[in-house]
């Protein structure tokens, strides 16, 4: 079976990968660029984390193949932090131990991310629903909520 | 597999009516992917119809009516500022799919063409009396929802036929749409019933309805019976009962671990009732 050639912009950097056109963007994020900051939980969209973002909009990369990230804008919790500097979501997350095993965090980090781009004043509950999409088996989601919400905070301070 | 990403609808078509094997078209992917990935369904050919001009446009046209693209996510349905005021019970619908990272990808044409007896869309859809744009091998032709899908994952397009659009109608005066559905989560589940409900009133008096039930039988259903149950009504609570008892009669369901036919036959029923209501708010321009 013949390989298909990908151009794509993934944290802001040109890149380019051939891919079989069954794989999704998950395995060529992982395989090909070695970017394994997205994890597979279930390959399915249940467990969100795979999350990245496509031209600005949050997706789960298990959900979309390898081919159809040519010419888009991707980015990836590799993105977040710039260089050593964690991103204020990054540190709360710790600050907050809003992680155990740590497999759902890349996710919950581009997700919540996302959020706060769209809507830096988000109530609790539309960050619960916002994040509904990304199962975590190990914190109880509330260091999380917390997390993000005191991010959201400390954002709208300094802006 | 070979993956094409065509630039027009008539060479979509053209693809879908020389293919061999399972042909499948990928909109959002969110059925398509998981079914790949689970080994369900295998495709040959997939023909990605996002690199068409025009597929995520929802544009208002002169006479009031909706034209959608294809590949016009959830998301962009429930950011439109003005599509969710027309049509709520359509879009709240749509917004019901998956998580916000299924809304960033999910189109109201994967849900129909999937097939799903229990697709969130599909009744609000029916009950909105929308329609789709059809494109095949010997032109275009329009179709109403409710006649698409014909059992479960099923429907009446033909080798080489694409939807290349969504036709909302016209809102109109005095009139209102609702889709409520029941799961047994708060999120990130499937319908075990769901309920569209899109009526017009002159005054107090419903002129005009049409009721659409999902989950409760091999496909959708558009209820005559419950549309006549409610017409000339002023939905007091005589006319509730009779639209619950004409919903709880059309149903046909299915007895699986989510919901008992018994469940499924009383509660579309109740959902019934609590949609009409609020189709029947939002026509006299409450906020409901
Ligand atoms: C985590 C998760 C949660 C979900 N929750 C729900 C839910 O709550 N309710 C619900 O109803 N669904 C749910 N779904 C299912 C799915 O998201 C929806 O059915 C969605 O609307 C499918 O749209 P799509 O654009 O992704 O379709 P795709 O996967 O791209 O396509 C689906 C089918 O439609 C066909 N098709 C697509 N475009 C066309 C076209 N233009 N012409 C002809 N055929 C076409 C394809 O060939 C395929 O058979 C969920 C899925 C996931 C992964
Ligand atoms: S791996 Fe993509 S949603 Fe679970
Ligand atoms: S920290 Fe383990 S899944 Fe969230």
């Amino acid at each position: 079976m013949s390989k298909l050639h990908v151009s794509t912009t993934v944290n802001g950097d040109a890149v380019e990968y051939l891919c079989d056109p069954r794989e999704t963007l998950l395995d060529c994020l992982r395989d090909k660029l070695n970017l394994t900051g997205a994890k597979e939980g279930c390959g399915t969209g249940d467990c969100g984390a795979c999350s990245v973002t496509v031209d600005g909009r949050l997706v789960c990369s298990c959900l979309m193949l390898g081919v159809e990230a040519e010419g888009k804008q991707i980015e990836t919790v590799e993105g977040i932090a710039d260089g050593d500097v964690l991103h204020p979501l990054q540190q709360k997350m710790i600050e907050y131990a809003a992680l155990q095993c740590g497999i759902c965090t890349p996710g919950i980090l581009v997700a919540a991310k996302s959020l706060l781009e769209k809507n830096p004043n988000p109530t609790e509950e539309e960050t619960r629903y916002w994040l509904a999409g990304n199962l975590c088996r190990c914190t109880g989601y509330d260091k999380i909520i917390r997390a993000v919400m005191d991010t959201a905070a400390e954002l709208r301070e300094a802006s | 597999m070979d993956y094409h990403s065509p630039a027009s609808f008539a060479e979509a078509s053209a693809l879908a009516a020389n293919a061999t094997g399972i042909t499948r078209f990928l909109a959002g992917g969110t059925d398509v992917l998981v079914q790949l990935r689970s080994e369900l369904v295998k495709p040959d050919t997939l023909i990605d119809i996002k690199k068409i001009n025009g597929v995520h446009d929802i544009t208002r046209n002169a006479d009031g009516s909706w034209t959608l693209g294809v590949a016009t996510t959830g998301a962009e349905m429930s950011e439109h500022p003005e599509l969710g005021q027309d049509w709520p019970g359509v879009v709240e619908a749509m917004d019901l799919i998956g998580s916000t990272q299924v809304q960033g990808r999910a189109t109201l044409t994967g849900n129909l063409c999937n097939g799903s007896p229990a697709a969130d869309s599909v009744p609000a859809m029916v009950a909105a009396g929308v329609t789709v744009t059809v494109t095949g091998p010997d032109g275009t032709r329009e179709v109403a929802v409710e006649d698409i899908p014909t059992g479960p994952g099923k429907t009446s397009l033909t080798k080489g036929e694409v939807v290349s659009a969504v036709n909302i109608p016209a809102r109109g005066e005095n009139a209102g749409d609702a889709y409520l559905r029941f799961i047994p989560r708060t999120e990130m589940d499937i319908a075990v019933v769901g309920v569209g409900v899109d009526l017009r009133l002159d005054g107090d008096t419903i002129i005009e309805a049409r009721v659409s039930l999902g989950a409760v039988a091999p496909t959708v259903l558009l209820v005559e019976d419950c549309a006549k149950a409610i017409l000339g009504s002023t939905l007091d609570d005589a006319t509730l009962d009779a639209l619950a008892a004409a919903a709880s009669a059309a149903c046909n369901p299915i007895d699986d671990k989510r919901g008992t036919i018994a469940f499924r036959t009383e509660v579309v029923g109740v959902l019934a009732k609590r949609a009409a209501k609020i189709a029947y708010a939002r026509a006299k321009g409450e906020n409901a």
